[in-house]
Parts: structure tokens; C-alpha cells; sequence
């Protein structure tokens, strides 16, 4: 490979970017403010000094954000099979619909008479989740997935209090393949976490798992489909025996596209689910948030949902701000003001789109082409457990054995050949996972490049070419980046290690 | 459907190499009594201009702050968000883009990270700041965990002036949790004594600055006192605009300082979405929450950017991790940095005091109408009048008249005798006409 090296350090349309405070300067500006009056001030001398920070007049702002922007991959670019992130195209009309300045221009505190259509707009998005769950109540307000995973578990918590068992209920069942959140929110709420192990088929041990229930068990929390992208064969089952035992049952809906309009949460003995917008209805990632995780609850825990709500009243929609306006018990407040608004816009628009009938087709291509891409590869990478698999298919590295390649190797070198990796390492179940995510946004034409480009990079680890991989990428705006380094002698601020200097030498 | 590629011929090709008869087959896993044979009962797809058509009725029923005279505040501010902002966070790149797991080909979201996290740590005053949280409630319920874990204490003390919905996602956390809270009373302004619910157990101090009422506070004297008790000092913002005039939190010698990111690139979107400001110092780095972004070197020595010390994160922590938080606010941090990188620091110090002359402005007008009494002392853009009747009942009256007048203080705290005090806002957006047409709608609704 070519490394030409140039005058500038720009290569061609890869254009080099500094950090803005190395081009820009405090008494800069892209913006045009009126002149100040010189109004006697009335800030009682609690005055600071200059704000040392750069400016950027707007077409070095422009630049700027541009360049940046064209070192990232995204799905508008290419395919993203980040297992359990779901990255699915995101339609323009929702970003449209989210910019009304009916929705995006109105202030949260607003009185309910003057954001009618807001509340309809909740009001109606409610609607379609209940209906698509199967769930009677639904808390809108959670800002994330993480986030309505711990209301979920809040709503169980403040259950178990009012039934008078939370001195004994403290142990919570969390699979060994779910996701990192689930033991970090039953923690964040004192609950003790209990490792169930996974049974040979990818799923919940179901002798296993009722050999751990006990009057301590407060609740299950499970992912279904599971972090392995199978369905939890047993889910009734293990429904009925966690209520039995006097628990209730959390389940993580990260991966909820793989069935939404083909089963409802519902029907399968769930007492509580967070759902993805970002996910599921297609709002986007925006490089790591904001999302947001409305959770639906069962009848069991319909009282204890969270402010604010949305009721109907007497003259209108109105907001139900208070505890004491409500006969349900609810356990508290999330968020200040309403939850994610402009995510509810998007999904809705989503929602509207596709329909019952579009919404079940989702299902049902992002299954087909997981389980496509499982098939094609069957003979060319390793599975852990044999199919169908649900909206992902998983791999090991058994593939990989004795070729001096390993998973981040692999996913490195993918890199180079245009896509972005699948999730790698997770579940931690599995040696050397790689859960790869087509989602239904795909065609079979791009599957089928895919399948075909992972056929060649094993073709390579299996005849010894093991510098494809090692030495990955080679093409990207930059090369393997230094992980430890940056971690062993952390450096999160502009100018904090001249700083640091200036500190010593005083 | 016009987002689904796949036609029926690529299914049934797809099928037949899978090696199964149908669709259904796939679904074999699940339950037969829990298959559903048909779609749910909600309306079928409909084309992107019925989508819109549907969507302009609820938004038009809705009154915009740009249509007419808008002066609330209270947590959530109207300034003017530069046009190209909004382009940057709509390029693909950076819309369609996930948290930067892959350094390499992230390396767009993990430099305005960086500079993110240096302009935050700046504004407040302090060492370190991480990638954002999901908003400024959210971000002060963790600072106060953080607090608890920080001193191995497990107790509370909030302010009566920190934004009560704010106290109310704090005191949800620490209930949930198990800690102890000591809420005050809340009171419109003078001395707050904090210090005598101070103990041994005592992780914090939680105060806000500008206050819920819009009092501008200097805190070094409690910083000082609750260091002195082997306390941390959190101090909340949540007009983080403020910050280009007031003295920094940093500088009073707070501990952790949160805040509400909106004013900065981000509207009002009804309550969110936001971004949550978490700043610290850095000796207690280690028990922060969320994503930190870091400088490094790649293979060839060339500067990069990666999410750095995620042990302390849930994915690999798990159940001793120092949060749950996994998603934060990355688009919003991007339109606060891109908005904040337009200004400059000049350019926010003069939208600052471009806020406080007008809110001087309005408090000027507004008190000058025969039993309105603007109460602060200080304030920055935002402050309290008392009214001589309930401010519900004034603000309903001044919305049938086309105006959106403020945040009845009730609204939040509905038993604590605030019936006739009003929040009122005002930032650059307001123009004179418009501070006019308020206190004439005002006068008249009180007359």
C-alpha cells in the first residue's frame, strides 16, 4: 500500500482536522448579536473572567464540522450490522416531522390548553405501544434504553414495597449473555444480582433457572429475543415460575424489531419492557443518543407508572404532574418535564408509515435476513447454536482457530473493505462473539456483497495472509488507535497536559 | 413499503436458501399459543404525504413560542439557534452514525467529543468533564450517587432552590437506592440554612445557580463549610448560558458542578431532547458516570480520539459499575459544541449579558404594573413576580390573549403557598415589542 506522504497532510478528499481550539480564537464569532445597552446589571458582582474559548466565524464552523463528519461511518453510508444496536436506515420525514415547529418550538411548561396536539401526539404513541406490546400502561418519560430498563425495575421495586416484601425480596436473576445494563440497574437499585448460566441451546437453563428461585426473588430480567438472537423457547414457562415464586419479570426489549407485530410482549407473561425508539422505530443514534426507552407495564405494575402521565380530562388531554392527582401510586419522576418529545415524533411518524401490516413486515425481513446471512456463512464461519436465529445471527472464532487472527483483528480488517464491524465480544457467553444485524433496511444485493466480502476474509485467515488482518485498517482516517494508552494516562481536555506542566513547574 | 428493499421474488429466494418453507418457520421458537396469525389492530401504512398531513393537525394545535410574545423559562429556554447548526447535526454522517465503538471510522463523533468535554469543563470552571448525560435532571440524581460513592457517605442535602423536578428525580434515585435526602423547604429568596442538616453522613450539598426563583448566588462561603465537613459541593445550572457571565461554579469551589445543556443548540422540543452537563474534578474521575472521551496516538503516532476508562462502565463492570448509562446525548452535545464553537467565548459572554439586559428590561416593565412585585435581588435571565392573584389563573388569561407569560411556580410546587408567584424569562429573543405587548396583556388581565 501507497504512503504517499503530502505537503498538507491532507490526502486527496481525506481532509485533516485540527481540534478547534487550535483554529479558532475567543474574539471570534459566527454569530451577529445585537449591541449590549450598558443596563445597570443587577448580577450582584458574582461576575466571571473571559471565557477562554475558541470561535469560529461559519464557514470555518462549516469546514470544521464537515471534515469531522466525513470521518465517521453511518448507515446512510453503508451497512452497520452492529448486533443488538439495531442500525436501520432512519427516514428523512421523521427528522421533518421532528423540526414542526408545533412540536419542536413549544415549551415543556407551556399550559396544557396551548399543546393539545402534543399530548395527542404522546397520547397517541402510547396507543400504538400498548397495542403492539399487549400491555395496558405505558411510562413514556425514560430518556434511553438503560434508563427504562430502571424504571421498569423501579415500578417492580415500588410493587414489592407496597405489598410489604422488600426487606426480604433482594435478589435479582440476570442471565450471564445479557447486556451490561441489566446487573448495573438492579445494583443501582440495592438489589443483590444472580447470575442464571445459559443451557447448551443459547437460552435460559429452565432447570436452572427454577433451582434459583426463592421468596427473596424479586424479579427476573431477561432479553427476548436473547443477546444470542434466539427466542426464549421457554418464556411461558419461566413466566409462570418467576410469578409463582412471587416475582415479577423484567424483560430487556433492546431487541423487540425481531418480533413487533408478531408477538406481544403481552402474551407472554411479561410484567415489564423497555422498548428502543432508536431501535425498534428507527430514530437515529445520532453517534451515541439521545434515544429513548418508553417502558410498558402489565396490569400488575399499571399503578406504580411513573409522572408525568398523560389523562384524559375534562376539558382536553392534561398532564398529571403531581402524586396526588392521580389515584394510581406512582413510584416517582424519571425525568424533568416529559421525556424525549422529539423522539416520540419520529417513531410515530415511523409507526404511521409502516402500519400494522409494514411493522409486522419489519419483523419479518430483519429476521429473513439475519437468518440469510447465517445460512450463507454456515459453512464459512462457526455458530455456536444452531438456528433459526431471530433479527441477528451470532458467530465464535472457532473459524479462526490457529490462524493467528483474532475476532478484533477480523473486525479490523472489515473495516477496510468499507463496512463497519459487527458487535464483537458480547454476549460474553460466547468465545470471541461477532453478532452481526443486517436489519430489514437491507437489500439482498447488499447482503449478498457482505456475504461474499466475509467469505473472502476467511479465505485469507484460513490460507495464512494474517497481515489483512493484524495491520487493519490501513485504510481509514487513521490506524489501530492506542486503547490502553489513551486509558493509562488520560488526556479529556484541550490543554490539559500543558496544564498539567504549567501545575509541576509552579 | 418504502423503506424495505427486499421484494417477494428476493424472499422466497432467500427462503429457499435458508431451507425452509415460509416465514413462519423462522418464528418456530416462539410459543404457538403467542403467535399472532394477523396484523394488531392499529391502521395500515400510509404514504409519506398522509404521514405528514396527520402529523401538521397535532402540531398545529399546538401554540408555538415563536408565534407569539413567549416568556418561560424554568429548566427549558428559547435562544436562537444558529441555521447551520441544525444542518451539522442532519448530516449523515453524524445523525446515522452509533456511539464511537469503532475509533477508527468514528473518529468525527469522538473529536467533537473531545472538544465537547474541554469547552464544558471550561464553561463550569472545572478539571474534567465527561460526553454528556441524558439530561440535567438525570445528570444531578448521578452527581449525587457519584457524591455517595466519592465519600462512602450516603445522605443528601438539596437546597429549596434547586428546580423541584430536579429534587424529584434526585430523591426518586435516592429512595430507590436506599439513601437519605434532606430536602429544604422551599423559600423565593434570602438566607437558605443548609449547613445545620449537615452531618457525618452528609455526601453533599446540592444547590443551584441561578436558582429555581433566578437569584444569582455566590456559594464559595459553602463550599468552603461543607469541604469542612468532609462533604462534596454540587452545584446544578440549568440555563447554561449563565455561565458566560457568572462567576464558574468551578471557581466557588464546587466539587461537581451539572447542568441543562438545551440553551445551547438545542430548542425546546417540548421538554427534550436535551444534554446533560456533568462536570468534575479530577481526582474523582474514576467515579464519574457515562462515556469519556480520550486523546490518544494510532499505529503510525498520529493524534485520535477513543471512549477511554470504561472500566468503569456497565459493559464491563456490570453489576458494580458507577451507572447503568449507556446511550447519552451525542447529537445534542454536537449542536451544543458546533452552536458554542460559532459563539466563541466573546460571542457567549456578550449573548450573556445580552440576556441579563433584557430580563433587566422586562423586570422593569413588569414591575412598574400597580401589584406586580418582582421579588429578586439578583438575577441573571430569569426571575419571580408576585402577583396579586394565583399565577395559573394569569398565565391561562394571558394565553387566550396570545401570549405565553411565564411558569406559575405552583405548577411545580403546588402546595408551599407559591400560588401567586411567576418565573418569568427573557432572552435575546424577545423584542421590545414583545416585552410590550406583555405587560400591557399583563395590566389588562389584572385590572
Amino acid at each position: 500500500m501507497s504512503e504517499k506522504t503530502t505537503f498538507t497532510g491532507h490526502r486527496g478528499l481525506e481532509l485533516r482536522e485540527d481540534l478547534i481550539f487550535e483554529i479558532g480564537a475567543h474574539d471570534r464569532s459566527g454569530v451577529d448579536l445585537a449591541p449590549l445597552r450598558g443596563t445597570p446589571d443587577r448580577l450582584g458582582g458574582i461576575i466571571r473572567e473571559a471565557v477562554d474559548l475558541p470561535g469560529l466565524a461559519e464557514p470555518e464552523a462549516m469546514r470544521h464540522y464537515v471534515r469531522l463528519s466525513q470521518k465517521n461511518h453511518a448507515i446512510d453510508m453503508g451497512l452497520y450490522p452492529l448486533g443488538s444496536c439495531t442500525m436501520k436506515h432512519n427516514p428523512r420525514l421523521n427528522e421533518k416531522m421532528a423540526r414542526l415547529p408545533g412540536f419542536a418550538d413549544i415549551h415543556p411548561l407551556q399550559p396544557a390548553s396551548t399543546v393539545q396536539g402534543a399530548l395527542r401526539l404522546m397520547d397517541e404513541l402510547a396507543h400504538w405501544l400498548k397495542t403492539l406490546t399487549g400491555m395496558p400502561e405505558v411510562a413514556l418519560s425514560p430518556k434511553a434504553g438503560a434508563h427504562g430498563e430502571l424504571c421498569g425495575m423501579m415500578a417492580i421495586r415500588a410493587a414489592i414495597e407496597a405489598r410489604g416484601e422488600i426487606e426480604r425480596r433482594t435478589r435479582v436473576l440476570v442471565p450471564e449473555s445479557a447486556h451490561g445494563t441489566n446487573p448495573a440497574t438492579a445494583a443501582l437499585l440495592g438489589f443483590s444480582v444472580d447470575g442464571i448460566p445459559a443451557g447448551d441451546d443459547g437460552r435460559v437453563d429452565l432447570e436452572a433457572f427454577r433451582d434459583k428461585l426463592g421468596d427473596d426473588v424479586a424479579a427476573i430480567m431477561l432479553t427476548n429475543p436473547n443477546t444470542c438472537g434466539l427466542f426464549e423457547r421457554d418464556i411461558i414457562a419461566i413466566a409462570d415460575a418467576v410469578h409463582e415464586a412471587g416475582g415479577y419479570f423484567y424483560c430487556d426489549g433492546a431487541n423487540f424489531n425481531a418480533i413487533v407485530g408478531r408477538v406481544r410482549p403481552g402474551d407472554l407473561g411479561i410484567d415489564a419492557m423497555h422498548i428502543n425508539l432508536h431501535k425498534t422505530f428507527s430514530t437515529p443514534h445520532g453517534g451515541g443518543g439521545p434515544g429513548a426507552g418508553p417502558t410498558v407495564l402489565s396490569e400488575r405494575l399499571a399503578a406504580f407508572a411513573p409522572l408525568p402521565r398523560v389523562v384524559a380530562g375534562k376539558s382536553g388531554l392534561e398532564l398529571v404532574e403531581h402524586g396526588d392527582q392521580t389515584e394510581g401510586r406512582p413510584f416517582g419522576r424519571m425525568v424533568a418535564f416529559h421525556g424525549q418529545m422529539g423522539m416520540f415524533v419520529r417513531a410515530l411518524a415511523y409507526m404511521m408509515s409502516h402500519g400494522a401490516d409494514g411493522l409486522r413486515q419489519v419483523a419479518d425481513d430483519a429476521v429473513l435476513n439475519a437468518n440469510y446471512i447465517l445460512a450463507e456463512l454456515s459453512g464459512t464461519m462457526t455458530s455456536p447454536y444452531s438456528g433459526p436465529c431471530m433479527h441477528e445471527a451470532l458467530f465464535d472464532d472457532t473459524f479462526l482457530k490457529d490462524t493467528g487472527v483474532e475476532t478484533l483483528d477480523f473486525a479490523k480488517a472489515m473495516i477496510d473493505e468499507g463496512y463497519h464491524p459487527m458487535t464483537m465480544y458480547f454476549p460474553l457467553v460466547v468465545h470471541g462473539a461477532m453478532l452481526i444485524e443486517p436489519t430489514e433496511t437491507e437489500s439482498k444485493a447488499s447482503l449478498d456483497l457482505f456475504i461474499a466480502t466475509l467469505r473472502d476474509l476467511v479465505a485469507s485467515a484460513t490460507a495464512g495472509d494474517t497481515e489483512r488482518f493484524t495491520t487493519a485498517p490501513q485504510l481509514a482516517p487513521t490506524k489501530r488507535l492506542d486503547e490502553t494508552r489513551a486509558a493509562r494516562q488520560p488526556v479529556l481536555r484541550y490543554g490539559s497536559t500543558e496544564k498539567k506542566q504549567v501545575r509541576a513547574a509552579e | 413499503m418504502r423503506y424495505l428493499p427486499l421484494n417477494d421474488a428476493d424472499r422466497a429466494t432467500m427462503l429457499e436458501r435458508i431451507g425452509v418453507e415460509n416465514i413462519d418457520a423462522l418464528f418456530c421458537d416462539v410459543p404457538a399459543e403467542a403467535r399472532l396469525d394477523g396484523p394488531v389492530e392499529l391502521p395500515i401504512h400510509k404514504s409519506e404525504m398522509q404521514v405528514e398531513r396527520d402529523m401538521q393537525a397535532m402540531a398545529g394545535q399546538n401554540m408555538t413560542a415563536g408565534s407569539a410574545p413567549f416568556f418561560c423559562g424554568a429548566g427549558a429556554y428559547r435562544h436562537h439557534v444558529p441555521a447551520t447548526v441544525d444542518h451539522i447535526i442532519q448530516r449523515s454522517e453524524f445523525l446515522t452514525s452509533y456511539t464511537p465503538y469503532q475509533p477508527e471510522i468514528t473518529q468525527g463523533t469522538l473529536q467533537y467529543l473531545f472538544e465537547f468535554q474541554s469547552q464544558v469543563a471550561e464553561l463550569t470552571g472545572m478539571e474534567v468533564a465527561n460526553a454528556s448525560m441524558y439530561d440535567g435532571s438525570t445528570a444531578a440524581g448521578e452527581a449525587v450517587l457519584m457524591a455517595h460513592r466519592v465519600t462512602r457517605r450516603n445522605h443528601a442535602v438539596v437546597s429549596g432552590r434547586v428546580h423541584p423536578q430536579y429534587v424529584d428525580v434526585i430523591a426518586n434515585l435516592s429512595d430507590m437506592g436506599g439513601f437519605g435526602l434532606t430536602h429544604i423547604p422551599p423559600t423565593v429568596q434570602g438566607a437558605e440554612d443548609l449547613l445545620s442538616s449537615v452531618d457525618e453522613n452528609t455526601s453533599c450539598v446540592v444547590v443551584q445557580n441561578p436558582d429555581f426563583f433566578g437569584s444569582v448566588n455566590d456559594y464559595t462561603e459553602l463550599a468552603e463549610a461543607v469541604h469542612a465537613r468532609g462533604a462534596l459541593l454540587v452545584v446544578v445550572v440549568t440555563e447554561a448560558v449563565s455561565l458566560g457571565v457568572l462567576k464558574t461554579p468551578g471557581t466557588m469551589g464546587a466539587d461537581i458542578v451539572v447542568g441543562e445543556g438545551q440553551s445551547l443548540g438545542n430548542g425546546l422540543n417540548f421538554g427534550g431532547p436535551y444534554v446533560g452537563l456533568f462536570a468534575a474534578r479530577e481526582k474523582f474521575l474514576r467515579q464519574m458516570p457515562g462515556r469519556l472521551c480520550g486523546e490518544t496516538v494510532d499505529a503510525d503516532g498520529k493524534r485520535g480520539f477513543v471512549l477511554t476508562l470504561s472500566t468503569r462502565e456497565q459493559h464491563i463492570r456490570r453489576d458494580k459499575a458507577t451507572s447503568n448509562i449507556c446511550t447519552n446525548s451525542g447529537l445534542c452535545s454536537l449542536a451544543f459544541s458546533a452552536h458554542l464553537s460559532l459563539l466563541g467565548g466573546n460571542g457567549l459572554q456578550h449573548l450573556a449579558w445580552l440576556n441579563h439586559e433584557q430580563a433587566v428590561d422586562l423586570a422593569g416593565r413588569l414591575g412598574s404594573i400597580d401589584g406586580v412585585k418582582p421579588i429578586n435581588d439578583t438575577f441573571f435571565n430569569e426571575f419571580t413576580v408576585e402577583l396579586p392573584q394565583p399565577a395559573d389563573t394569569v398565565v391561562e388569561a394571558l394565553a387566550a390573549r396570545g401570549v405565553l407569560g411565564g411558569v406559575p411556580v405552583s405548577r411545580l410546587i403546588p402546595d408551599g403557598g407559591f400560588e401567586n408567584y411567576l418565573l418569568v424569562a427573557a432572552t435575546e429573543t424577545c423584542a421590545p415589542e414583545d416585552m410590550a405587548a406583555y405587560a400591557a396583556a399583563l395590566e389588562e388581565v389584572l385590572s
